[in-house]
């Protein structure tokens, strides 16, 4: 195990080295190291941290929906694990609204395949130069991105007193349709 | 065949081999109903004779939205949803996401309350590993195993059900510690597994690591390299198979697991056989620090002070105005947790469980995503499936020991 002065030596090293070439922004919140750049730059930065610092695991991709600020939108976030130094880093990936697209890292990391689809499926937005990018967790024919803030939760809504008859009409509405 | 209109390929197009066109290969569907895919996992096989040349793996019949849930209720509310993600390992998936809340809250978590969430989650990886083998040598037909193993996991769900009340969708990790304290008689059953275990161990070993059936059915199956692992992502056992040397527990220790001595079993065949030897090996190591951790465990307070995240237990209510303020809080608005983003991994009997809590400063989750282990094997399958027949796809995903529900959540 490597002490926590050589830890955040590398760490440090790392993240200037990308933080200067890439014009990424560092930040540190309870211990964890991110990186936030611009989705151009994603590919380069990855590359680099795979071969140069051995970032070798690709942990988790996800995303997360900041509705209704819409620039940026969304963040997609990586986390990249270090097996020989045993360190940890975050990148953050901004994403507009209009056009969410980002380059997949999928060539870097092979992990990234289904984990870029399951962001797709749930929050729309496109990987360019996916192999495969289709809908993983909901039904091929879906329509609508499920995480997204603007997306309903999709449970029926009970039927207390104070909207009892907006709701009644509604459940009446089918019953007389029939007749 | 080729008149049909009903099915359409299209979407899968890219990933089939021209053969199957002609007919020259059959695509044939392992279907969500089926007794050897662990749950409800959808392949598509494409077969030349018996022999997979491309397996296409179907998820997302398992898919409930949890994560889209938790979104819509509070923090605590929320955790009761993370028991039904990974359903044998409900223990583990309680312990990141508390753990994730008390890093981004900065809540401190007593002694005492650390070394039985260690126990706690060990017996629970015993139990998760127990399962494991029963269906796995169930599904090459060495069914007596599967009674053996459910006859040990009953031992396990009691002592959790004299925790907690529940057998396995505990809730018993909650932020700042644990529910309750645990009871009398909590020692003595965990000392009475201890004292059984290690013999059944031998026992099931007897029964599955010599046979000449099992080895032939394992060894050389299912292969994947070291490099491919890292590449794919494969931690916990099945990367330990092949050779990938990660276990969350030594790298990111949590929950005081520094203070416990144990071996972590790194094989490199790379086979189905090398990973069942790593899990039997597994719940050996877990049993030895569950015994160490009993035998440490510290007297002292299950649950943080910080009244702004736990509850005042409900003798305080009588006496105490501040804390009849807290209780009305924390049980109708919920604690809120500061602006900011974390991400806190555990190893769970599949691999590294990853929690990812993000936090906009109110009282329910911005987005709470777990990198869940079996989704990310999932996705290497059709590699080790490869050129391999039938039979042994049901080997191999047996060995990489999925859990649909951590697959899809």
């Amino acid at each position: 195990m490597e002490d926590q002065p050589l830890k955040e030596q590398r760490i440090k090293a790392a993240v200037e080295a990308i933080g200067d070439r890439f014009l990424a922004e560092i930040s540190v919140f309870r211990g964890e190291t991110r990186l936030t750049l611009a989705a151009e730059r994603l590919v380069e930065a990855a590359q680099a941290l795979r071969d140069e610092f051995d970032f070798d695991f690709l942990t988790s991709l996800t995303a997360s929906d900041y509705w209704p600020q819409l620039e940026p939108r969304f963040h997609v976030v990586y986390q990249l694990y270090s097996n020989a130094h045993h360190i940890r880093l975050c990148l953050r990936v901004p994403v507009n609204d209009r056009d969410p697209v980002v380059p997949t890292v999928e060539k870097i990391w092979r992990v990234a395949n289904w984990h870029e689809r399951e962001v797709f499926d749930m929050f729309g937005i496109r990987f360019e130069g996916h192999s495969d990018l289709r809908r993983i967790l909901m039904p091929y024919d879906w329509e609508g991105h499920p995480l997204r803030k603007d997306y309903p939760l999709g449970y029926e809504e009970p039927q207390f007193s104070f909207n009892y008859s907006d709701i009644q009409i509604r459940k009446n509405r089918g019953r007389y349709e029939e007749a | 065949m080729s008149t049909q209109t009903e099915v359409s390929l299209d979407e899968l197009r890219h990933l089939i081999s021209d053969r199957a066109l002609t007919g020259e290969t059959v695509l044939l569907n392992m279907g969500p109903q089926h007794p050897s895919t662990h749950g409800v996992l959808r392949l598509l096989l494409e077969l030349d004779g018996e022999t997979v040349i491309n397996c296409i793996p179907d998820i997302g019949f398992l898919h409930t939205g949890i994560e889209k849930n938790m979104e819509a209720k509070t923090y605590l509310k929320a955790e009761v949803m993370t028991d039904r993600m990974d359903y044998m390992n409900t223990v583990g998936n309680n312990l990141v996401y508390c753990l994730a809340i008390e890093k981004l809250a900065e809540l401190d978590v007593p002694p005492r309350a650390q070394s039985i969430r260690v126990i706690l989650a060990e017996l629970k990886r015993i139990s998760s590993h127990l399962v494991w083998l029963g269906t796995h040598a169930l599904d090459m037909s060495a069914m007596s195993t599967f009674l053996y193993c459910f006859r040990e996991r009953e031992m396990i769900l009691d002592i959790l059900e004299m925790c907690s009340g529940q057998r396995m969708m505990t809730t018993y990790i909650r932020p700042g510690g644990l529910w309750r304290d645990t009871p009398a008689e909590f020692e003595g059953a965990v000392r009475q597994f201890l004292k059984i275990f290690p013999e059944r161990i031998d026992q099931y070993e007897a029964l599955l690591t010599k046979n000449p059936i099992f080895l032939d059915r394992t060894k050389k199956i299912g292969v994947i390299s070291r490099e491919e692992a890292v590449q794919w992502g494969l931690t916990g056992p099945t990367g330990r198979g092949s050779g990938v040397a990660y276990d969350v527990r030594k790298v990111s220790p949590y929950s005081g697991y520094e203070q416990y001595e144990f071996d972590v079993p790194v094989l490199h065949g790379g086979d189905v056989y090398a990973r069942y030897l790593v899990r039997m090996e597994e719940m050996r190591q877990s049993l030895r620090i569950v015994q160490q951790a009993l035998d440490k465990l510290p007297y002292g307070p299950v649950r943080s002070d910080n009244r702004k995240y736990v509850p005042p237990p409900r003798s305080e209510l009588s006496q105490s105005m501040e804390a009849v303020i807290h209780h009305f809080k924390l049980w109708t608005e919920g604690f809120s947790l500061p602006k900011g983003a974390v991400y806190v991994p555990v190893e769970s009997p599949r691999g590294e469980l990853g929690c990812y809590l993000e936090s906009d400063g109110g009282p329910k989750p911005q987005r709470a995503h777990f990198r869940t282990p079996s989704f990310v094997h999932l996705q290497a399958l059709p590699l080790l499936a490869k050129g391999h027949l039938v039979a042994d796809l049901v080997a191999i995903i047996g060995s990489i020991d999925i859990v649909l529900g951590d697959a899809d959540r």
